[in-house]
């Protein structure tokens, strides 16, 4: 048995048309979670295996694809993940945002505005907004069906009366199309604007969860929050001490035993680019 | 100055390499055959074949091979191999009273008939290390049964069935639905509870019906059969519209009767908790009963207060391709929500501070 004994994309026709109708579902109903039939793959569930199948099954042979996660192109899982399509699927594989027209990601988007045509595929690690507050997900069910969110809200206020502010700082919860909250995945909240009215079409895939939603392209995607406490997201307030980037999403390195702090962007790409003109300069 | 945290083609090729040397082992000791574990690790395949929900004891062997052993990581790989494969039809129930017996025996009936059948076993084994084994020593041959035991034996169940003491399983005919194809929701119906029961992960499910032992969700079993053997699996191809045999598969079947006091709409009798496995698998086979009729704590107007008798609980845990996977995806970075979070706490405690010196200011 040969790797050359697998499909295209490693999953069967079958499969793979099952996964575009729960997809087609998705962008019809913006944010309502799809639940699917999701199979194991040859990646540990957690590991991206939703954003596997969603890959695998919007991808074509003309496509150009790019992982990351947290932001990079050569973090472990993102290098693997794509060494896996090139393997599985001979697809030409980029680092650059705009060559892209597919974007698997984990916990980032990238700081480079998205066009038209372009598709972000997000890892997804628990689809379900309300869960740290109802555990049972055939109860959660219930309350989005009713778009009975009073509970989030109370958890919003509770943090605001016990500390002064909302203390969510990432897997910001977003209402979309003015009617599901949804989980915009572990992305910084830093990244939730990003989605609002964006252009491109974002998929979200929970592998190990088996469910499949999607934020169509020019939808309003806005942060919970409260006229008196607006959203605010977080970020160090710090320059990239490569690229002298203060816009982008910073990732803290420690650079010795004294606790010396120093900061890089956490978007490879975007950072690199920066570098190199610079250095042109 | 700047130390990489990231990774890298190169640095993962490496990984890879070494993994593969470190499973080799010895290369002074000739390779294990991936015959060699179908034949003489054949409970460890059974494992994998159960848990993979792949009846294939080759590719499982070979999965064990590759797994150096770990037959989670193993019923893994062969999970992940079943999603390439396309379904082409399904079988016909299989007959387990139509069972070629291994071993077959019975906890409630001193005696039966068919009569108890030991069989293969480590049930009367002393649990002392045989040394012999270090130095391959082959085993006496194993004596046959005389005369053969019957082909087709009633499960030890029918007599209490006959008698209506046993609680007749309803069956509505729909199909039942396939728990690899359709997600799982709520409420489960028992036939999705079982698929899923019948993959989860041996440990977890054990432990479940062990605790249904100890008070929490008690179920009085009785292990009324214990049977093991090979079943012939049929299909009925579409052109042909007649079953045809395309095998033989072996498989452990458990059958638990349990005391029930009755409830409004049923008199007192016995229920039945049901565990079907591939493979010689007893005590995946008796955990499963356990738990299976546990969670029938809603249909049989039982209160719900224990673990086991919470069917989103018990079915959402079962599943160690998915606990495992998600457990030690905590190894994948996190930086980037790290980050929001030092902010955060950052922020937090220096408003805090802040507070406490007003405070201070003000009391002094």
């Amino acid at each position: 048995m040969t790797v050359q004994s697998y499909t295209f994309a490693y999953l069967d026709e079958q499969t793979k048309r099952e996964i575009r109708r729960a997809l087609l579902k998705a962008l019809a109903i913006p944010g309502h979670q799809i639940p699917f039939a999701s199979r194991e793959m040859p990646l540990a569930r957690g590991w991206g295996t939703s954003g596997l199948q969603v890959t695998a099954a919007v991808l074509g042979r003309g496509d150009v694809l790019k992982v990351i996660d947290q932001g990079a192109d050569d973090t472990t899982n993102a290098v693997s993940i794509r060494q896996f399509f090139a393997r599985v699927a001979g697809v030409r594989t980029t680092t650059r945002t705009e060559e892209a027209t597919i974007i698997q990601t984990r916990h980032r988007i990238p700081e480079m505005p998205l066009r038209r045509g372009q598709i972000m595929v997000y890892q997804v690690p628990q689809p379900e907004p309300l869960w740290r507050l109802e555990p049972s997900r055939a109860e959660t069910r219930r309350l989005h069906a009713l778009a009975e969110y009073g509970i989030m809200h109370v958890k919003l206020y509770e943090d605001i009366a016990r500390h002064g502010r909302i203390t969510l700082a990432y897997d910001y919860p977003v209402l979309v199309h003015g009617r599901y909250v949804m989980s915009p995945s572990p992305i910084p909240a830093f990244d939730n604007p990003k989605l609002h009215r964006s252009a491109a079409i974002h998929l979200f895939g929970a592998g190990r969860e088996k469910r499949i939603y999607a934020v169509p392209p020019h939808t309003d995607v806005v942060p919970l929050a409260f006229e008196d406490h607006p959203f605010r997201p977080w970020k160090a307030d710090a320059a990239c001490m490569l690229c002298g980037a203060t816009e982008s999403y910073l990732d803290e390195i420690l650079v010795d035993d004294h606790g010396t702090r120093r900061y890089l962007c956490s978007d490879t790409d975007f950072c690199e680019r920066r570098h190199t003109s610079r250095q042109a300069q | 100055m700047y130390v990489s945290v990231k990774g890298g083609e190169a640095a993962i090729e490496a990984s890879r390499a070494v993994l593969a040397d470190t499973r080799r082992g010895d290369r002074a000791l000739p390779q294990i055959a991936v015959a060699q574990i179908a034949e003489q690790l054949g409970l460890a395949v059974d494992r994998v074949i159960g848990e993979a929900s792949l009846y294939d004891r080759e590719l499982a062997a070979l999965a064990i091979k590759q797994a150096q052993g770990d037959l989670q990581e193993a019923a893994f790989l062969l999970r992940a191999f079943r999603s390439t494969l396309p379904r082409f039809c399904a079988s016909l129930p299989i007959d387990t009273t139509r069972m070629t017996l291994a071993r077959r025996i019975c906890a409630t009936h001193k005696d039966l008939p068919g009569g108890q059948i030991l069989g293969p076993t480590y049930d009367y084994t002393h649990r002392l290390l045989e040394f012999g084994l270090l130095a391959d020593e082959e085993p006496p041959p194993a004596p046959q049964a005389d005369p053969p035991v019957a082909a087709e034996l009633p499960r030890a169940t029918a007599a209490l069935e006959a008698e209506g003491l046993l609680r007749r399983e309803p069956d509505d005919n729909s199909p039942p639905p396939d728990l690899t194809r359709e997600p799982l929701s709520f409420p489960a119906p028992r036939a999705l509870r079982l698929q899923a029961l019948a993959r989860g992960d041996e440990g977890f499910v054990l432990a479940m019906g062990y605790s249904t032992q100890r008070g929490y969700g008690n179920t009085h079993p009785f292990a009324a059969e214990i049977r093991y053997g090979t079943v012939t699996v049929e299909i009925v191809p579409e052109e042909l519209g007649f079953p045809v045999e395309i095998g033989d598969i072996a498989v452990t079947e458990c059958q638990m009767v349990n005391q029930f006091r009755g409830s409004k709409t049923e008199p007192p009798q016995f229920t039945r908790g049901y565990g079907l496995v591939f493979g010689h698998a007893e005590r995946r086979a008796m955990g499963m009963a356990l738990v299976d009729r546990a969670l029938q704590a809603r249909e049989l107007g039982e209160d719900v207060v224990a673990p086991v008798q919470d069917e989103e609980f018990v079915l959402s845990h079962a599943d160690h391709v998915e606990a495992s996977g998600f457990v030690q995806h905590l190894k994948l970075p996190h930086y980037v929500d790290f980050q929001s979070e030092l902010e955060l706490i950052r922020t937090l405690r220096a408003e805090a501070r802040n507070q406490a010196d007003t405070l201070r200011e003000a009391a002094e």
